[in-house]
């Protein structure tokens, strides 16, 4: 059993002659809030995947929440919580039905999970649109819907693959206070973006390019390393390279 | 103790089992009762295609413009041009004329077919030796062409009757089954076949295609749940309806076609119940390959429609078919259903003549889920 919450030894993923991931050495602790930065294609959402036992690695050894990611799937999936970038919702289902779905498959039982619900709907402000379809809600709520769906078993490690992506600047300001407020209740936040400015706000992060990572540490760390004001000019320092 | 703690293993298993699938059925009910398409699909579309093509495929041909050039004149002969006046087939047109005419009335497309009779027929109708008559048929299209000389002989026949001729021997063909030679009664059963084919495959293909296109089945397969239960749950659902579907259009077949249901309906039931499951299946397997819905869609269609249309006994017996397609028909899951839905409404065989194909249909049953299930597994890869 580690300490880590998320580690790799050297994870890869081919597909054909493609190498989309390779080499990648990560060691993520407990309640850190680490972010995966790199243009779109670089490989994170791979990356990603292979993490939460959606795609079987080509190479390299992993490890979600002390679990093998080979071998034992199941046990990760128990205890992690996965939003994906196109938020995953039902679009013809009402909140509460979404909700009730994604509980239920995660074997939370029902007068809980009916409390569960109520709580959230009135978290969320999706009171009003209780009985309308996904499809009809703003962006903003849908994305803490999905979120909210993502937490209902109380994961302890929380894969965000792009969550702010198309959402307005305030909207993301919020959705980060809430992934602050998890890491506060100890969860572990993976969180993979390609807006450097949310890269300041992770405990770490590391900058993937074509697969590989190539630079890692905290954002006070890799600007003081590059001599770079922000984040977005380390990245495209980097990138040029 | 062993014993104790397996079995102890295999309920819990279930169990929790059943409590995942829930979630995943009661899903798949909203979906499709907020889904237009769907619903279309699930109630309009089999009602409309049997009806369609019911009237569509119509083998018989009536009002065949039959052209009469009568040179005897004669009360006999009279009586011949009006027994197929008196034929529901016939409409007589071009009394008189030559037979140089006639050539020219088939290229106009003014007749299909000619009866020529011979100056001496009042003679020899009541001589001893047979009376000819001629015939001419158009057989631009062999097919009416066939259906035309059988019609004519038909009529001959029961003139003959009429008068009492006693030919030096007699062939006296009873047609079983299906003595009106009512087409309906060939091809209805076999369209049930082929919509409840088509309709099923569609059915499964598209749920799976959706989740898969709208990013929804990733979220899923994140979970815990394994995927032999999200395939139980999401076609249990359609067992109900696609079962339904099969009642509506044998009642349709029965009552608006009238095509007899002679053997044990509780045997047609369970038949089509485990067709349907076999359709659902095949659906299932094509959705292991499709991405997007169109696909599934195109998928579904191109594998059930012309392979059942084709290869499966509903219009083309297999048995005139080349050795190697005779192959590839036992692959066709509609080539075990025929048998049993013709035999049990039209012939009334009991499950003592039909257990082979009954059998194969499980069979076939199986194979597809655990080849579906399989591949499901193997494109987690999502």
């Amino acid at each position: 059993m580690s300490e880590y919450a998320v580690q790799t030894q050297n994870l890869g993923k081919r597909f054909g002659k493609f190498e989309a991931v390779k080499n990648l050495n990560l060691a993520v602790s407990a309640g850190e809030i680490f972010g995966f930065l790199g243009a779109n294609g670089a490989g994170k959402t791979t990356a990603i995947r292979m993490l939460c036992g959606l795609l079987l690695p080509s190479s390299g050894a992993g490890q979600v929440a002390g679990f093998d990611i080979y071998k034992e799937n199941e046990k990760i999936k128990q205890r992690i919580g996965y939003m994906s970038q196109k938020f995953s919702l039902y679009e013809d289902l009402t909140p509460a039905e979404n909700i009730e779905f994604y509980g239920g498959v995660y074997g939370l039982k029902r007068q809980p999970l009916l409390k569960k619900r109520a709580a959230l709907l009135e978290e969320l402000g999706l009171v009003v649109h209780a009985n309308m379809t996904t499809r009809s809600l703003p962006l903003g709520f849908k994305q803490r819907l999905a979120l909210s769906c993502a937490l209902l078993h109380d994961p302890s490690i929380v894969f965000l693959d792009e969550p702010t992506g198309g959402v307005d600047p305030e909207a993301r300001r919020n959705f980060w206070d809430l992934i602050y407020h998890m890491a506060q209740q100890g969860k572990t936040i993976f969180v993979t973006t390609h807006y450097m400015d949310e890269a300041e706000y992770c405990n770490r992060v590391s900058i993937m390019y074509q697969g590989e990572i190539i630079a890692l540490g905290s954002p006070q760390e890799l600007k003081r390393k590059f001599g770079k004001a922000s984040m977005q000019e380390v990245f495209i320092h980097l990138v040029d390279r | 103790m062993i014993y104790g703690l397996r079995f102890t293993y295999h309920v819990l298993r279930i169990t929790t089992m059943s409590s995942r699938i829930i979630p995943i059925i009661r899903k798949e009910f909203i979906h499709i009762r907020r889904d237009f398409r769907t619903l279309i699909i699930i109630f309009f579309m089999p009602v409309f295609m049997l009806l369609m093509y019911g009237y569509a495929i119509n083998m018989e041909i009536q009002n065949i413009d039959l052209a009469v050039i009568d040179h005897s004149n004669s009360p006999a002969s009279r009586e011949l041009v009006a027994a197929f006046q008196g034929s529901r087939f016939f409409t007589l047109t071009d009394f008189g004329g030559s037979e140089s005419g006639i050539e020219k009335l088939f290229q106009q497309r003014q007749a299909k077919a000619a009866l020529i009779i011979p100056p001496d027929f009042s003679r020899t109708i009541n001589g001893p030796l047979p009376a000819a008559v001629q015939v001419l048929i158009d057989a631009g299209d062999s097919n009416t062409a066939q259906l035309i000389q059988n019609y004519i002989n038909g009529v001959l026949q029961t003139y003959n009757a009429g008068r009492g001729v006693a030919a030096p021997f007699e062939v006296r063909t009873t047609i079983r089954y299906n003595p009106g030679l009512k087409s309906a009664y060939f091809f209805v059963p076999g369209l049930v076949a082929l919509i409840l084919m088509m309709i099923s495959a569609l059915l499964t293909s598209l749920t799976i295609a959706r989740e898969k296109e709208t990013g929804t089945m990733e979220q899923i397969l994140v979970s815990p749940i394994r995927p032999i239960e999200i395939i139980i749950g999401k076609v249990v659902p359609y067992i109900f309806l696609a079962f339904a579907d099969g009642i509506l259009i044998l009642l349709v077949a029965r009552f608006w076609f009238n095509v007899p249901v002679i053997g044990d309906l509780v045997l047609i039931l369970v038949a089509c119940l485990l067709y349907v499951c076999v359709a659902l299946a095949f659906g299932l397997l094509i959705s292991t390959r499709a991405r997007t819905q169109q696909v599934a869609m195109m998928g579904a269609l191109m594998g059930t429609l012309l392979p059942t249309v084709m290869l499966s006994g509903f219009i083309f017996p297999i048995a005139s078919m080349p050795k190697v397609l005779q192959l590839v028909t036992y692959l066709i899951p509609a080539r075990y259903f025929l048998p049993v839905i013709r035999g049990v409404m039209l012939k009334g065989n009991t499950i003592f003549h039909l257990w082979a194909q009954i059998g194969a249909l499980v069979l076939m049953g199986i194979v597809f889920l655990a080849i579906s299930a399989k591949r499901f597994k193997m494109r987690l890869e999502v």
